[in-house]
């Protein structure tokens, strides 16, 4: 076996103020293998990480490259050891080309040849079947591509070890397919892979070995094939989990009166983010979702109904009376919430705390001259913090120090705290370990049956199915099927999305 | 997860560097106590009586009083547009040129050497607050509609507009006469403290109100943190950020009525030179990011007393007034260097270690 290790890490211990954040975690990535590191939010995956790339300095514990002992105090000595990472957040210039990209931070010499580093950058993007091309700005490629060039640009740097932090969460299934294949040509290869994600069925596809983490320990090692899914799921909460099963039941169906205008209702809406103008509505108390795959327009579909890109015509009812909608505060004054898709430039503040990201909207709904006084801001916000459950220091706490899900949760609860009568959720369950992606799923369908309207979109297609009761499916920026009862199954879905369902 | 409770007295000292206030506080302090050991003459305050008989207080503090309030007026409005827009504005004293220039040209008309003003005081200060919040409304559109970067935006009127300013009264120099006109930038009878200084106090207290019962400072922090979330919360960036500049124009117009009434005349190139870099310094004294997002109002006020006392500390030390900048950046770059966040962070880690750690 000792042959065989690539890295060790034995003992590792860390704490922030007030946190332990890491106690006594060992990990072990041995050539060639795919090793999912697996865990809830704030389970210590990330910090293990850091620690391993040297974002964080380790209290405690060694690591070891090979057999030999490594200090590693900055990225740059994890990437001279061999340890190349790929963050989930974009971590490169949007506005170099993709080359420059690519070879940003290792140039050793002054004298640079740009025309040999651009045709170095062509070779690898085609060999990695990356759509790109050298000299493109980096900022005109698909989110997906720029993923893409992320790697392209770790693999490219001679690493023994590859950290892919979350890199599938904003990719397709295509581009997944395709990063798959990357991920065994390099294991071939003889490169160690650790794989954070929250898909489970990634895991079961590529991976070789699990550790599970939990609250900052290790809960264990284990094969794949020693490891059924409920088994992992179970392990990563630390309890046996009947919540997956059928969640929908549990709550009755809002009963709607008859002759009730639908709570919101678009005819011929189109904007500028390039989609086709469609026809929408929704009922109170109904659960419907957008889905088709990533770039057909799902999420800009979402965004024209709030009016968060510009609108470019189409007629809007509110309750059955005509309104315009043309900025985001004229559809939250209409009891509209928007939980955007990307939540680090959409939805968190991050600098300001936990309690002033809560009460954003609702301030902003009440207006410039009726601030919250600094008792109702605190009662509110601790409210909010228990309904929910947010993991945070305090009220006080800077969001952006918060893990993804617990930020997620704060965005949630400052549309909850409008009380909308139409919530509209995109992706809000991206980057959330499996716990409270179900509390999240349970809240909808809890709010739904109280009567509030909810649009949910997600790419995880069995979390819609358990979600929503009507299914709109959107194909290149255009509407193409929607489906409800009987056909809301995998399959049918599928065909609707590939195409070729509707005369 | 354990709330890192302090105990009391251990951090202490650890809390209190990590105050924002804590730079501009020591620093005013290290500059009055780098005085007492020199010369503490320095403290010396004098009552005398002016041309006309009325008790005027003299000395340095009176000195720093004075012109840190002018200071002090403009770091209000700097410190809402850095925070709104990340960026400065350069344009401040040229601003100044022209408000001064309008409220002569409204109080004097053509005549240079007017016997009465052709109008109240006040009503013409309402005209030049108009004319500097349109100036101010323009860089914001360049900023905010634009979205030229606001030093570059800003360069535009720095640039242009002491020429404006001189256009404005046909190249003449005014000149009041009327005693009553000096009071804004001197001393009203009777009162031995400097008008500039109460002035100032106003101002302060207005945007406290303003800061307490409007949400000017959460809409303000957020447009600067992030302006996409903030559009999305329903809040107008482009209207916040031009709001910040139109703020900063009023400022810019009450020490433009400081300035003109102190001197009772005005010179184009000359009157408030360079003040725009004090204001941005005392910004960034008071340890508030210049690329916007979180501010701290009374850091940057704090900020602007401490560059004045800088200032007239360098002067009583006969600095000749073309070295003067020199000196100043010297110690304006230990200052900012030490207030800089990275730095605090280092400060504060060699700081006793709260217990928390333990008890987690």
């Amino acid at each position: 076996m000792a042959d065989n290790v690539v890295l060790q890490m034995r003992n590792i211990h860390k704490s922030f103020p007030g946190v332990k954040a890491l106690q006594g975690v060992d990990f072990t990535l041995r050539k060639g293998e795919v090793h999912a590191l697996m865990g809830e939010n704030g389970a210590g995956k990330s910090t293990l990480i850091k620690v391993l790339t040297g974002v964080y300095g380790k209290d405690e514990g060694q690591i070891s490259m090979e057999g030999k002992e490594v200090l590693i105090h900055s990225p740059q000595e994890a990437q001279k050891n061999g340890i190349s990472t790929v963050y989930q957040e974009i971590t490169l210039c949007p506005n170099l080309s993709v080359a420059e990209n690519m070879y940003i931070g290792r140039l050793d010499d002054i004298y640079q040849n740009w025309k040999k580093m651009n045709s170095d950058a062509d070779k690898i993007l085609q060999s990695l079947d990356i759509p790109a091309k050298a000299t493109q700005q980096l900022s005109s490629c698909s989110l997906a591509v720029q993923q893409m060039v992320a790697i392209a640009r770790a693999v490219d740097t001679d690493c023994k070890v590859l950290i892919l932090d979350e890199p599938t969460s904003s990719l397709d299934e295509q581009e997944v397919e395709k990063l798959f294949k990357l991920m065994r040509d390099l294991k071939a290869r003889g490169v160690g892979i650790v794989f954070v994600t929250h898909f489970l069925d990634q895991v079961y596809e590529i991976c070789d070995r699990i550790t599970v983490m939990r609250d900052g320990k290790l809960v264990g090692e284990f094969e794949i094939e020693t490891l059924p899914r409920v088994q992992l799921v179970s392990k990563m909460l630390g309890k046996e989990l009947d919540d997956l099963s059928d969640i929908q039941g549990e709550y009755s169906t809002y009963q709607n009166k008859e002759g009730e205008a639908p709570v919101f209702e678009a005819e011929g809406l189109s904007s500028d983010a390039g989609i086709r103008p469609f026809d929408f509505h929704i009922r109170k108390g109904e659960v419907n979702g957008f889905t088709g795959l990533l770039g057909s327009g799902r999420s800009e579909s979402v965004r024209a109904i709030f009016g968060a890109d510009r609108i470019l015509g189409g007629n809007v009812k509110v309750n059955g009376k005509p309104v315009k909608i043309k900025k985001p505060i004229d559809a939250m004054k209409q009891g509209i919430a928007y939980l955007p898709e990307d939540r680090k430039r959409d939805g968190i503040v991050g600098d300001l705390s936990v309690r002033d990201n809560i009460l954003l909207a609702q301030q902003v709904l009440r207006g410039f001259l009726k601030p919250f006084t600094k008792a109702e801001a605190d009662k509110i916000a601790d409210e909010y913090i228990k309904l929910l459950s947010v993991k945070t220091a305090s009220a006080d706490t800077p969001i952006k120090s918060l893990s993804g899900g617990n930020q997620q949760k704060v965005i949630l609860a400052r549309w909850l705290l409008t009380h909308p009568e139409y919530l509209i959720l995109d992706e809000p369950t991206r980057g959330i370990d499996v716990g409270t992606k179900v509390d999240i799923q349970k809240l909808v369908l809890k709010l739904a049956s109280e009567g509030m309207s909810v649009t949910f979109i997600s790419s995880e297609l069995d979390e819609m199915l358990r979600t929503c009761s009507r299914l709109i499916v959107m194909r290149d920026g255009r509407m193409v099927g929607e489906l409800s009862g009987e056909d809301l199954n995998q399959n049918k879905v599928m065909n609707t999305i590939a195409g070729g369902e509707r005369e | 997860m354990t709330q890192n409770k302090p105990a009391k007295g251990t951090n202490f000292l650890a809390n209190l560097t990590r105050n924002q206030l804590f730079i501009p506080v020591a620093a005013l302090l290290l500059l009055l106590v780098f005085n007492l050991i020199m010369d503490p003459n320095f403290f010396k305050i004098t009552l005398d009586h002016n041309s006309v008989g009325d008790p005027v207080l003299s000395g340095f503090l009176i000195t720093i009083l004075d012109s840190g309030s002018e200071l002090a007026i403009l770091a209000i409005g700097m410190t809402l547009v850095t925070a709104a827009t990340g960026g400065q504005d350069i344009s401040v004293g040229a601003a100044i040129a022209i408000s001064g220039s309008v409220l002569l040209r409204m109080l004097c008309g053509s005549n240079t050497r007017p016997e009465t003003l052709l109008m109240p005081v006040l009503v013409a200060f309402v005209i030049t607050c108009v004319v500097a919040m349109l100036f101010g409304a323009f860089n914001g559109v360049l900023v905010a509609v634009f979205q030229i970067q606001p030093m570059i935006a800003t360069l535009i009127l720095y640039t242009a507009g002491r020429s404006i300013a001189a256009w404005i009264n046909n190249n003449e120099l005014p000149i009041i006469s009327e005693p009553s006109f000096g009071y804004y930038g001197g001393f009203i009878p009777g009162i031995p403290v400097p008008t500039p200084f109460f002035i100032a106090i106003i101002c302060v207290i207005l945007i406290a109100l303003a800061l307490k019962f409007t949400t000017l400072r959460l809409y303000t922090q957020a447009v600067g943190i992030n302006e996409y979330s903030a559009k999305l919360n329903g809040l107008n960036p482009v209207f916040i950020k031009i709001l910040s500049f139109v703020i900063l124009g009023l400022c810019v117009a009450v020490v433009g009525l400081i300035k003109v009434s102190r001197f009772q005349t005005i010179n184009y190139s000359v009157i408030a030179k360079d003040i725009e870099m004090d204001a941005i310094l005392a910004v960034a004294l008071g340890g508030n990011a210049l690329s916007g997002g979180k501010f701290n109002m009374t850091a940057s006020i704090i900020g602007a007393y401490v560059i004045q006392c800088l200032t007239t500390t360098l002067y009583k030390f006969n600095v000749q007034s073309d070295a003067l900048p020199a000196y100043k950046a010297i110690v304006v770059i230990a200052l900012v260097v030490l207030s800089a966040p990275i730095v605090r962070e280092k400060l504060s880690a060699l700081m006793p270690k709260p217990v928390a750690k333990e008890v987690a």
